[in-house]
């Protein structure tokens, strides 16, 4: 069996400041990580594999020559194979643009059973790509999955998240899976003696002649949408806290409301 | 000539802290208030193999290089010293003695129950009357038929108590001095080996200092650690690896002095302003993380050299002699930069000037390590 998972390296939002003046993200100096809900993606994706036997994780991401440092922890936390799509003709590409890019590795990949995607990363937050790049390929997908339980070769059973709890659903393969960590995740530190073997293990690099496909449809080009300004909005005014008791916080609030002339006394 | 750290070492580094600050960081005043051991953070340090860094991959550890070994006791030593120092122990005096200077059988006996952080190793060198002097021990180790009986008592024994597995310094020839010493495994439960007074330290309280006593405690012949009077030398190459890995634990103690007092200095506000604008507190940072530059340099110099197999003895001494000595100094700074909070155990600087003081005395005092530089330099 193959199974791919495709990832991102974000910055580390935790670390982003804003610029007081500008509103905009100070990105700067921001270490940049492995997308958290990749990592979840690729430990289950890893599981899934040591489960099978017989059977491989190839690791894919399209973005500067800087994200191999993403890929090489992908591999150290137990992936076979990387490979990083990067060429400056996909700069600037919108969740549709990058789904094509990606769907254009997969297919050069060729066979493949089961595409991991973390449900989204955490700086743009989208969550559009896994199922854009589903569509590209062609294949069915199942979102907001917390687990999954491989039967037998062909058949998978999965959690997936809902707002009021879980549907267990039932796929056959191929399919695209975009995974969503439980709140209980904690995720794995990979070993130092995993480190040293992730240097050996292959890693690839593809660029937009490697691809093929049509030149059109990459980068900003490629893409419906642009980012034109990234902001913090505004502070719109003073907050206060109430901290109390459910029922005098209560009393306080509808005094504060009906000072405000928000409620009416009866 | 390259003072960058490779992406490999750069990957280690990142590792490493990120694991520290989530799940040692907030333990650190546990272990040091309660003299509490953390088994289940040692097993997922052994799972992560820094439980047997430079141990080669075939025995279990993680193979990596010596400098990337001093990245990583820096990053640990940084949020708790006597996490350093006990996976400092266990990593050199206990692993690197056995992998450094054991048969093979020896190797594929312990290295791999050693190296998962579920078991500790100890080397038992010091004795009351024995430090410094450690051609003077007394612990005698006499061959009848075919077993070593061994008889004498251990003190200041890093993780002596818990130790699966203790590399006894012995002599087994009491008119040879240096040249009669030799290394003898003894396994914990032992019939004759037992564990005396836990001792009640000024710092790295989390670290298990142990007395240990063996009274014709008989072991197998097979037990002998290198060879027989040879045990002086490997002592020496031992402490020499030890002495980079205190000049790193050093470096990683100095490095939390000098971060948390960064971070003061930006918010306590005096007079209207940051303590950080004032030029008394900005010249005592400078100097701290200056020394720390230089202490850092020495320390992977030191380790370097050892990498590339070439002569680190006065570089080993040296990395360990200025980086215990800046860091304590180091500390002592942090705690005046926080003024009175300093001197609270709310806060941590009062750890790290307590914890650092073992730095210049464990392994070889300063006065030792100026004896090897000068001796080294020719006098």
């Amino acid at each position: 069996m193959k199974l791919i998972a495709c990832i991102k390296q974000v910055p580390d939002t935790t670390e982003v400041k804003v610029d007081p003046k500008t509103h905009t993200l100070i990105r700067d100096g921001v270490p940049s990580i492995l997308n958290p809900y990749d990592q979840f993606a690729i430990e289950e994706c890893v599981r899934i594999r040591d489960q099978i036997g017989d059977c491989s994780v190839s690791v894919l991401t399209m973005g500067p020559p800087q994200a191999r440092s993403a890929l090489m922890r992908c591999l150290a936390l137990g992936a076979d194979e990387a490979i990083l799509i990067s060429d400056k003709a996909f700069a600037g590409s919108d969740t549709w643009a990058t789904a094509y890019t990606l769907s254009l590795a997969i297919k050069k990949i060729g066979f493949f059973d089961i595409v991991f995607c973390g449900q989204q990363a955490i700086d743009g937050d989208t969550a559009q790509v896994g199922p854009e790049l589903a569509q590209q390929l062609g294949i069915p997908q199942v979102t907001y999955v917390e687990k999954i339980e491989i039967d037998n070769k062909n058949k998978l059973t999965i959690n997936k998240q809902t707002e009021d709890g879980y549907q267990i659903l039932e796929a056959k393969l191929p399919l695209l899976l975009t995974l969503l960590p439980p709140t209980s995740f904690q995720p794995e530190h990979p070993p130092m003696s995993s480190i040293l073997k992730a240097k050996r293990k292959p890693f690839n690099i593809w660029d937009v002649e490697t691809l093929g496909g049509d030149k059109s449809r990459f980068g900003l080009d490629g893409s419906f949408t642009q980012v034109i300004k990234t902001y913090t909005p505004p502070k719109r005014g003073e907050c206060e806290l109430i901290e109390d008791n459910p029922k005098e916080a209560a009393k306080k609030l509808s005094k504060i409301l009906c000072k405000n002339e928000a409620l009416t006394k009866r | 000539m390259d003072f960058n750290l490779s992406e490999q070492q750069k990957q280690f580094q990142k590792v490493i802290r990120e694991f520290c600050v989530k799940e040692l960081k907030p333990i650190a005043p546990k272990i040091d208030k309660e003299e509490y051991f953390p088994f289940d953070l040692y097993k997922k340090m052994g799972k992560m193999s820094l439980m047997g860094m430079t141990v080669p991959q075939k025995y279990g550890g993680a193979g990596i290089d010596k400098v990337s070994y001093m990245i990583a006791l820096e990053e640990i030593s940084r949020y708790c010293g006597s996490t350093g120092l006990t996976v400092e122990a266990h990593n050199t005096l206990g692993c690197g003695y056995i992998y450094e200077h054991g048969s093979e059988e020896q190797r594929e006996k312990y290295l791999p129950n050693y190296t998962n952080g579920e078991n500790f190793a100890a080397l038992a060198i010091t004795e009351p009357n024995a430090g410094s002097d450690v051609a003077g021990l007394q612990t005698t180790a006499v061959l009848e038929k075919d077993e070593w009986v061994i008889n004498g008592t251990k003190q200041f024994i890093t993780s002596g108590d818990i130790a699966g597995v203790t590399i006894v310094m012995a002599k087994t020839d009491k008119d040879k001095g240096a040249k009669g010493i030799s290394a003898i495994l003894v396994e914990k439960d032992t019939k004759g080996f037992k564990v005396g007074q836990l001792e009640d330290k000024l710092g790295l309280r989390g670290s298990r200092t142990a007395e240990l006593i063996f009274e014709d405690c008989r072991v197998p012949k097979e037990n002998l650690l290198g060879e027989e009077n040879e045990g002086f030398y490997g002592v020496m190459d031992t402490l020499d690896r030890g002495r980079t890995a205190v000049g790193a634990m050093s470096v990683g103690i100095a490095r939390g002095a000098l971060e948390d007092s960064l971070e003061y200095a930006n918010q306590r506000q005096q007079f209207g302003r940051p303590i950080g604008k004032f030029q008394a507190i900005r010249w005592m940072i400078a100097d701290m993380a200056t020394d720390l530059d230089a202490a850092r340099l020495l320390v992977y110099r030191a380790a370097f050299l050892e990498d590339k197999k070439l002569p680190y003895s006065k570089e080993a001494a040296m990395a360990k002699l200025f980086a215990s000595e800046i860091a304590m100094r180091a500390t002592n700074k942090a705690i005046q930069i926080f003024g009175g909070l300093g001197y609270l155990r709310e806060y941590p600087v009062e750890r790290y000037f307590r914890d650092i003081k073992l730095c210049q005395i464990g392994e070889g005092t300063s006065e030792v390590q100026r004896i090897v530089i000068s001796k080294r330099l020719g006098l």
